[in-house]
């Protein structure tokens, strides 16, 4: 059911209108940062407004939507932006990757592979991977204007010069179909190869800096990096101690007072679901 | 052992539940109402209405309420719910020289057309703290002249008829005026959406970077050439009627700067302005605006921008408050993944410069 006095999924007709127009031109131009006129929402900037500007207007009345927050569905930001949604559109949410056709994140990518009837809406906060070389809104445009990246390519090396390693480890900087720089929003380079080629649409929505942009399904998304110095899609090299995933992006948790530490699956679904895979051939085989 | 975290549902509505009982006080103790809120805490109305851009007072109390007395987050709250309204239209500019006057202050001119209107001010109380007030307090009845029945002039008009002061930027009926909360803000930005954007301004944020102005980061020579509150008309065109409607009157606080003159060898001096506006009652929001708009005039005028004020970006992109507030606080939302990943490097790369060291040691000692 709808909550009362609001639209399906909040926002009003002619806004998403809006917001749908500025993501076709943002699919159009991949990589680009289309300004758009965002809303102030009933969740505060930085919760993920963007986001869910983006969701609330491509949601129809049959999608099944998944929401994460670091990969997991019980973090509380997630369980409160579902809720949002279940309340204001009354869609099905789900925490199955596969069966998802919206998905909401912040901050990661699902380990499981997407579709072609998935979109994955990015969180973004800082929409801008030239703002911190350069603060004016009005020289970064510029700078993509004349695909200027030259700055960003003495950053990455001055890091080299300095720590030995490239020394960005999230929200690190891609090149969209061989032309825009662009901020992947503060995933970690884990997830960057996951962009390459993604079978699902990208849409990435930044509220408090009212842009949105996009990747199209299946384009070509390059990591910056130099010949010699090629990018790494690192890890913390250990393996899951709930499901015993060696290939996955790892949160460690700290169990106690004297340095004990274990790592498991950041993603929570693709962590539960091998869990219960591994009980399964157990119990056969018993 | 570790196991996945679960119940973050259970925890957010258990907070939520905490939260309205914490609202509440003291149960034993009275409610507060929306009237009392209204009534007695209005320069708090007034505040959350200016920088929420809705006018209303009754929801602005509301809000007040709701937000436990923490004003930004009362801004939030009205901002949420304006943001839902639809829109019929701009009304026509109000007329702040038939404002019907409460208080009137010049401190250019010591006698004016309409004279120094004082009005309900703190400026010349002793800021004793007034032990009476804590318990309910008789009010005796303030002193009451009959309204002057001719509009008083505004002084930028009397300054404005001997082409002392530049021209306030003529209306353009031809050309919309713009709206940051409808289409996203573009730099350079046009007056209307700097003042705009000045209005919904953090208070705190404006008043601090009109202060620095007065210390010599983009000092503007200002001089308050008119403060007033009072209650003006709003009116709207409405297509179907074709005339302008009245939709009743709202209390707003203006005030306008004489500043620095400009002139060149052709064109003889004349004061600059800066203007600023405010719902309610709210004059130190308004001279801040004031001051901080003529700073970011800066580069229409030819002067060199030397200073944070004049600096319309680093300006305009943080005075919102809502904006601000958003994202400082997201940073208690986890961010374990990327923290994890920082982590990693930083561990890689000490274990890195431990081996170095370990290489390197039995030469050193050698050496030694």
């Amino acid at each position: 059911m709808n909550a009362p006095g609001y639209n399906f999924a909040y926002l009003d007709e002619q806004t998403k209108r809006m917001i749908r127009r500025a993501i076709l031109k943002a699919i159009a131009i991949p990589g680009y940062q289309v300004p758009f006129a965002s809303r102030e929402m009933p969740m505060p900037y930085g919760w993920g407004t963007g986001g869910v500007q983006v969701t609330a207007s491509i949601l129809g009345a049959d999608d099944v939507l998944k929401v994460i927050d670091q990969g997991a569905d019980d973090t509380t930001n997630a369980v409160s932006l579902r809720q949002f949604f279940a309340k204001t559109a009354g869609v099905r949410t789900t925490t199955l990757t596969p069966e998802a056709t919206v998905i909401q994140t912040r901050h990661r990518i699902p380990e499981t592979r997407l579709g072609e009837h998935q979109v994955l809406v990015y969180q973004v906060p800082i929409p801008e991977p030239l703002r911190f070389l350069e603060p004016r809104e009005t020289e970064t445009r510029r700078m993509h204007a004349h695909a200027d990246y030259g700055l960003m390519h003495v950053k990455l090396y001055e890091d080299i010069a300095r720590h030995g390693h490239i020394a960005t480890t999230y929200a690190y900087p891609v090149k969209v179909d061989g032309r825009y720089v662009m901020d992947p929003s503060p995933t970690p380079k884990f997830d960057n190869p996951k962009m390459n080629d993604c079978a699902a649409l990208q849409l990435f929505g930044a509220g408090r800096e009212k842009r949105i942009y996009a990747i199209p399904p299946h384009t070509t998304v390059v990591s910056l990096d130099f010949e010699d110095h090629p990018f790494e899609a690192s890890r913390t090299q250990a393996a899951c101690e709930l499901c015993g995933a060696d290939d996955t992006f790892l949160d460690e948790v700290v169990t106690d007072d004297c340095g004990g530490r274990m790592f498991v699956c950041s993603d929570t679904d693709y962590c539960e679901r091998r869990t219960a895979e591994k009980q399964q051939v157990e119990e056969a085989s018993r | 052992m570790y196991v996945a975290v679960k119940g973050g549902e259970q925890a957010i509505a258990n907070a939520h539940r905490l939260l309205a009982r914490e609202r509440r006080g003291d149960p034993s103790v009275p409610e507060v109402s929306l009237a009392q809120i209204s009534g007695q805490l209005s320069h708090a109305v007034d505040r959350v209405m200016t920088e929420g851009s809705l006018y209303d007072r009754e929801l602005a109390a509301l809000a007040i309420k709701q937000a436990r007395g923490d004003l930004i987050e009362a801004i939030f709250l009205l901002r949420a719910y304006r943001t839902t309204l639809p829109r019929f239209g701009a009304t026509e500019p109000v007329d702040t020289g038939a404002m019907q006057i409460r208080r009137r202050i010049s401190a250019a001119f010591k006698d004016l057309p309409g004279g120094q209107v004082l009005g309900p001010t703190f400026d010349y109380t002793h800021r004793l703290l007034d032990a009476e007030l804590a318990e309910a307090s008789e009010v005796t009845e303030p002193a009451r002249a009959t309204a002057e029945e001719a509009a008083m002039p505004r002084v930028s008009d009397l300054l404005g008829q001997d082409d002392l002061i530049e021209p306030s930027p003529a209306a353009d009926p031809e050309r919309p005026v713009g709206d940051l909360t409808r289409e996203p803000l573009e730099f350079p930005a046009e007056r209307d959406l700097r003042l705009q954007n000045l209005a919904r301004g953090d208070e705190g944020f404006l008043l601090a970077l009109g202060y620095s102005t007065q210390r010599g980061y983009a000092r503007n020579h200002p001089f308050a050439g008119e403060i007033r509150l009072g209650e003006v008309e709003v009116e709207f065109v409405a297509e179907e009627v074709g005339f302008a409607v009245p939709l009743g009157s709202i209390t707003v606080t203006e005030c306008q700067m004489i500043n620095q003159f400009k002139g060149s060898a052709t064109e003889p001096p004349c004061f600059t302005r800066g203007y600023g506006l405010a719902f309610g009652h709210s004059e130190r929001k308004a001279m801040a605006m004031a001051l901080v708009d003529r700073a970011l005039r800066a580069g229409e005028l030819g002067e060199e921008r030397t200073a944070p004020a004049q600096d319309e970006e680093f300006v305009l992109s943080h005075s919102d408050n809502v904006q601000a507030t958003g994202f400082v606080e997201h940073l208690k939302l986890p961010h374990y993944v990327d923290f994890q990943a920082e982590l990693g490097l930083l561990r890689r790369m000490r274990a890195e410069i431990a081996a170095a060291a370990e290489g390197e040691s039995p030469a050193r000692e050698a050496a030694e």
